[in-house]
């Protein structure tokens, strides 16, 4: 199994941890993962939000950049994943788009190949069955609520990962590495996003609800598959935040990887004191 | 908010309505007001116009109110709306060619710190090929003249080395650049 690798900006700075995580599991579970050379920013929100044809270039670069080399993408950020996704979906649906971005970005693009994110990858290609199997130290004792977010099932018709009310597919990847995972309310509520940088006070109270949610069902942690859902939460609780992870840390740790361990020194919040109650560290 | 036809013809711009639905290809006149968008959306609460308003607003031809209203900023742009309209009416578009209207022609409405920060967003894209983080969001408190929030929190991510001292190296940055310029055009 190979495919192109769209890490995203994020996965390079403030994500670190969840690139080196999903890396190491990857290459665990012969997921070959090539980075596809000299990829751009796919412009985030920051780029449809105030320019069309900009952001579609921005993806489309990156979506060519693949196609050379004949891959389906995969991807770790849900707004890049979506970002990609959206570009794939309109260029497949509008042949003047089609050819305006081949003109926007100087290279062929024909929409071949698509663009996945890889929980989609790990639960859906790989198999949970084969997961189970991998599990060394299962995460016993840790209770978990997996958090969507927005990117990853909105729009369905673009996404098409998942149901986008209550999806699925975390759960059941938690549950496989045998942690205690809980249903709640909060799974594809929006933490505020790049709102965080300019309006923090709207960031507090969403990431607050959020984190209400959780401790309201017994979660002593949070799973989250986004950069951006991921730092609001480290970053905007108020006291006695509840620590969050990404899902591939914690696939790494009951896989027994030895470098997990150096993922988590790096959140703002820390799990170590969690994991180390549950003698998983 | 109540408005009469008549109301409307007098005060509306006709070519406004006409040309959202235009650039952003979505079926407004769809909408039957059933408030799905508004009771969903994570930040109603701090928003001047609810979503549903800011359609109606938008057939009425209100362009001014609706360009400078806070929503078209605070739209997190989550998609909980178009996942949710039970008549398929791309909200997050219309919002989308609302914000890039509003800049292209320049109108400044109550929520002036976000456009910055997108500005300063794509400028490091622009100038990077890559976000850099870290001079992005020095200049964008130079350019809000925010200097002292969340200075602790930036300490702890550059010591957690969640922050990079060093832009990244695109190859293809000139790439990213030509793109930049072709699009700076007609929307």
């Amino acid at each position: 199994m190979k495919y192109a690798y769209y890490p995203g900006c994020s996965l390079e700075s403030t994500a670190k941890e969840y690139d080196l995580s999903v890396r190491a599991v990857c290459r665990d579970l012969a997921v070959e993962l090539e980075e596809i050379e000299d990829w751009n920013c796919c412009g985030a929100s920051s780029g449809h939000c105030t320019n069309y044809r900009l952001s579609h270039a921005l993806a489309g670069r990156n979506l060519a950049l693949a196609e050379r080399e004949g891959l389906d993408i995969a991807v770790a950020c849900p707004a890049c994943f979506l970002r990609l996704k959206s570009t794939r979906h309109e260029v497949r649906a509008d042949a003047r788009l089609k050819k305006e971005l081949a003109e926007l970005i100087d290279l062929p693009y024909e929409a071949k190949y698509d663009a996945k994110h890889l929980l989609d990858i790990i639960c859906h290609e790989v198999g949970i069955e084969e997961i189970r199997q991998k599990v060394e130290k299962p995460l016993t004792g840790l209770k978990l609520v997996s958090y969507y977010g927005c990117f990853l099932v909105r729009p369905p018709k673009v996404t098409q990962f998942d149901d986008p009310e209550n999806p699925q597919s975390m759960d059941i990847l938690m549950d496989a590495l045998g942690a205690e995972v809980v249903d709640w309310s909060g799974k594809v509520d929006c933490c505020g996003g790049s709102l965080s940088l300019t309006r923090r006070d709207i960031v507090a109270k969403l990431v607050e609800e959020i984190a209400d949610a959780a401790r309201g069902v017994g979660a002593e942690a949070i799973v989250t598959a986004c950069p951006l859902c991921q730092a609001n939460l480290e970053s905007r609780q108020g006291s006695q935040a509840l620590p969050s992870f990404y899902f591939s840390e914690l696939m790494g740790l009951a896989f027994g990887l030895k470098e997990a361990n150096t993922w988590f020194r790096r959140h703002l919040v820390s799990p170590v004191a969690l994991l180390a109650s549950h003698g998983l560290l | 908010m109540q408005f009469t036809s008549q109301q409307a013809q007098e005060i509306g711009n006709p070519t406004f309505a006409k040309s959202v639905k235009e650039i952003s290809g979505t079926t407004l006149d769809r909408c039957y007001q059933c408030l799905t968008c508004s009771l969903g959306c994570p930040v109603n609460f701090a928003m001047d116009y609810l979503p549903n308003q800011i359609i109606r607003m938008v057939q009425l031809g209100l362009k001014e109110q609706v360009l400078k209203s806070s929503t078209i900023w605070l739209c997190a742009t989550c998609e909980t709306c178009v996942a949710r309209c039970p008549n398929e009416v791309d909200v997050l578009r219309v919002m989308d060619t609302l914000r890039e209207m509003a800049l292209r022609e320049g109108v400044k409405g109550k929520e002036t710190i976000i456009p910055i920060f997108h500005e300063t967003f794509l400028g490091s894209i622009r100038q990077w090929g890559r976000q850099h983080e870290l001079s992005m969001l020095l200049l964008l408190k130079l350019k809000t003249r925010d200097i002292f929030s969340d200075l602790g929190l930036g300490v702890k991510m550059l010591l957690k080395g969640k922050l990079k001292l060093l832009p990244p190296g695109v190859k293809g940055s000139k790439d990213v650049k030509a793109i930049f310029e072709k699009t700076k055009g007609e929307m």
